[in-house]
């Protein structure tokens, strides 16, 4: 198996997230993680879903992915050429004792305490999910009580911008 | 292109941009756009007229209520109400498969509208272009669990092609005018339009889309001109090749240009199951239909060939049977219009994705191109090898030992008596396999059937569905008793409405392909398999006395001698409906057969007998 993170632009419209997962669902394929959030138009929405699949499943679901009428378009983002990214918030066991122990991993990490009480702190990281397991496996030994985390995001590197092509056929419809 | 339908600028009706684009045109002149103030109700129906509509299927109930108000002064939509929203459902399937039109159903929420799921995921799986048209609950009350409410968009989802839920009046003209273009444009498909009843009421604006506009759906029709010749190339120099037709062809309209594919090719043609009828069965290249029942020599003509050209078809399993065996020495041409059908199952060597019709009309001068410069190719070691096989496992049947009818005499029997203008629906089954194996279809959207999904019921409503479409039409349903007890109630829809289909019940008593599984693979176990409809048993129900209870002619028939006649019976009565109960023998099996999940190499022609292949190769 081998990861996948892909961009898939779609319509803004009720409904679209549930037609995406379900047909990855469907198709029996695995979801890693799924982030979606408006763009720059608010006619598109952007789903980084990040996928668990070999290279031919991969085509099949990115083509059945297109089939889908509300989808304008896929690009799956390769490692190299993109930034990807996951939000963390973390809880974590910080007494007096502790304390200056904890704020050590978190400067280390470059990571901000977002919440302050006697016996715990909560730490927002973001960065690549290896940055983030490796921040948790720093904080493991304090003792860790509650963990959120987002789905990736991801964008190209460079000045070439995604939605561009995908705006002017929402454009040329509206 | 900028204009969109919503909101429609004031514009004369101009030539459409493409063909892709565009809406079906209404039959009426019209300078420009309608502008009318009614109720959501009477914009639906307007919106249907406007798309064309002249037949509707369904039934009413309390959320579709107020549309179904407008559409009883409707001059331009028929609509017929069905016993059963299944039948509903497949009787619109039927009027799609046999008119090639889009076809209509309509039901109320919740349990209308589920009782629609099976004749979609079938529409579904045989790419047939319908749209079904649901009440909802009130928008207010949507997510209350409210009386009859269903969440049948989220139910559907899996199962259509696009689905749409309108809460807001000014949607529906919009939202209808893209449901048909999408049913019917690309790979053809079912969409369901979920409409809130508060939506109904409402006065809103009718006011008709000039163009359909949607940002994620441009269905690729014309295929690549580097791709077509390198088929074309493929197709001049094989050895070996075999042309593999799929029901897309049929859907595409493409039955003429592949007869002149065929005839130019000079190559071999299967039909599978979906595509009967798209080349005459009585053409001399056509080996008949592939898979788990076809003849031999489409099966091995498969299997051994060295190029397989892929039209409208999908590898499904039933065709390929144990996947990593088949045809093995094959070079594959892959041609749909659905790009994510092509590399699908089997590995593609050139995928050509288009509509059939451009796709076959590119393919035809690029080989004479190609069959001028190299000549034409030699097939003759080919032809006789098939013919071979052809000479050798024709398809056939024995008389049944008990004495009774064989169920094969009877179906060809009708087929031949009633001929290739007729239309031909048949259920799921024995009686599907045999009559896809036993009538000669001659021309497209002549045989119905449930292929993909495999519904029971089909028959009876496709049958209706398909005579209401195609009213001069001799139309036959070929049932079995177990499918016909699934839907018959429509034969009093067919009655009431003077829609006079023919219903041969190919009766052996029991739900026959599942005993025929059961005699092969389960040590003749009969679990669960006996219906005591027929000769020798209670008679319940008794077919021919159901029948008349519905208005409908009934006649049995339980005698090789008696066949001919009853058939010539039951056509020659044209006011009603006629149902006849054939009493078959139960032991009849269905050969040849590749069992499931088999090698195709190791079809058998009868019970125990393959051909050995060896000798061939």
């Amino acid at each position: 198996m081998s990861r996948h993170t892909l961009s898939v632009l779609v319509e803004n419209k009720p409904g679209v997230l549930t037609r995406v997962a379900g047909l990855f669902a469907r198709r029996a394929f695995n979801i890693h993680s799924l982030a979606v959030g408006p763009t720059e138009h608010p006619e598109i929405s952007r789903i980084t879903v990040v996928v668990d699949v070999e290279e031919l499943p991969l085509e099949q679901v990115t083509k059945q992915l297109n089939k889908l009428i509300n989808v304008i378009k896929i690009v799956e983002l390769e490692d190299a050429a993109s930034v990807q990214r996951e939000l963390l918030l973390v809880k974590v066991r910080a007494d007096a004792a502790s304390r200056t122990s904890v704020l050590e991993v978190v400067q280390l990490f470059r990571a901000h305490v977002v919440d302050v009480v006697p016996d715990t702190v909560v730490v927002e990281a973001t960065g690549s999910p290896g940055k983030l397991d490796a921040l948790l496996a720093a904080l493991e030994p304090f003792g860790i009580r509650e963990i959120v985390q987002s789905g990736t995001v991801a964008i190209g590197r460079g000045s070439r911008s995604i939605t561009d092509r995908a705006l002017e056929r929402v454009i040329r419809s509206a | 292109m900028a204009q969109g339908p919503h909101p429609a600028p004031p514009r004369p009706s101009a030539p459409p941009a493409t063909p892709a684009s565009v809406v079906p045109p209404r039959p009426a002149a019209s300078a420009g756009p309608v502008v009318e103030q009614v109720t959501g109700a009477q914009s639906i129906v307007r919106s249907l007229e406007e798309v064309g509509v002249d037949v509707v299927f369904g039934i009413p109930g309390g959320a579709i209520l107020p549309t179904y108000d407008p559409l009883m002064d409707s001059q331009r939509v028929r609509h017929i109400l069905v016993r059963h929203e299944q039948g509903g459902g497949h009787a619109a399937a039927g009027y799609a498969a046999a008119t090639g039109r889009v076809g209509v159903c309509m039901a109320t929420s919740g349990p209308g509208a589920t009782n629609l799921v099976t004749p979609i995921a079938d529409a579904h799986m045989d790419s047939v272009p319908m749209v079904a048209i649901t009440g909802q609950v009130g928008a207010s009350l949507i997510g209350t669990d409210a009386f009859q409410e269903a969440d049948i968009v989220g139910i559907t989802l899996p199962v259509t092609k696009h689905n749409y839920l309108v809460t807001d009046p000014d949607d529906i003209p919009r939202v209808i005018a893209e449901a048909f273009h999408v049913a019917s444009s690309g790979r053809p498909g079912p969409v369901l339009v979920d409409i809130a009843k508060s939506a109904m009421q409402a006065q809103t604006t009718f006011r008709w889309p000039q163009e359909v506009a949607l940002p994620g759906y441009h269905p690729v029709t014309k295929p690549h001109a580097k791709q077509i010749r390198e088929a074309a190339r493929l197709l001049a120099t094989a050895r070996r090749p075999v042309l593999y037709v799929g029901g897309g062809t049929i859907r595409a309209g493409a039955g003429d240009l592949l007869r002149r594919l065929v005839d130019l090719s000079g190559a071999p043609v299967v039909t599978t199951l979906m595509a009967r009828g798209a080349l005459p069965d009585t053409h001399p290249q056509h080996l008949g239909m592939p898979g788990m029942h076809g003849t031999v020599a489409a099966v091995a003509g498969l299997q051994k060939a060295d190029l397989i050209v892929a039209l409208g078809a999908r590898f499904d399993d039933r065709v390929t049977g144990l996947l990593s065996s088949f045809a093995p020495n094959a070079t594959v041409v892959h041609a749909d219009i659905d790009p994510a059908e092509i590399g699908k199952n089997k590995a593609v060597d050139v995928p050509i994705v288009g509509d059939l019709r451009e796709v076959i009309g590119d393919l035809l001068p690029e080989l004479e191109r190609e069959h001028g410069q190299h000549g034409k190719p030699d097939l003759e070691g080919w032809w006789r090898q098939l013919d071979a096989w052809r000479e050798t496992f024709p398809l056939g049947y024995e008389e049944p030992s008990d004495g009774h009818l064989a169920p094969q005499h009877v179906i060809q029997r009708i087929g031949e008596l009633t001929g290739p203008e007729a239309i031909y629906a048949a259920g799921v089954g024995q009686h599907q396999m045999w009559a896809a194996q036993f009538i000669k279809y001659e021309r497209p959207n002549s045989w119905l059937n449930s292929g993909g999904l495999g519904t029971m019921g089909y028959a009876v409503p496709a049958a209706m569905g398909a005579k209401v479409g195609e009213p001069d039409r001799t139309v036959w349903a070929i049932d079995g008793d177990g499918c016909f007890q699934m839907t018959n109630q429509e034969l009093a829809t067919c009655t009431i409405n003077d829609i006079p289909i023919k219903v041969a019940i190919v009766n052996n008593s029991s739900l026959g392909m599942v005993r025929q599984w059961q005699t092969l693979f389960y040590e003749s176990r009969y679990s669960n398999t006996d219906l005591h409809t027929g000769h020798g048993t209670v008679h319940v129900p008794d077919f021919v006395k159901l029948a008349d209870a519905y208005g409908c002619v009934g006649l049995r028939c339980e005698t090789k001698a008696d066949v001919d006649a009853t058939i010539k019976r039951a056509l020659e009565i044209d006011d009603r409906p006629v149902v006849v109960d054939f009493t078959v023998s139960r032991d009849a099996m269905v050969w040849p057969m590749v069992a499931a999940g088999v090698s195709n190499d190791d079809i058998q022609y009868a019970r125990g007998i393959s051909p050995a292949w060896d000798r061939e190769d």
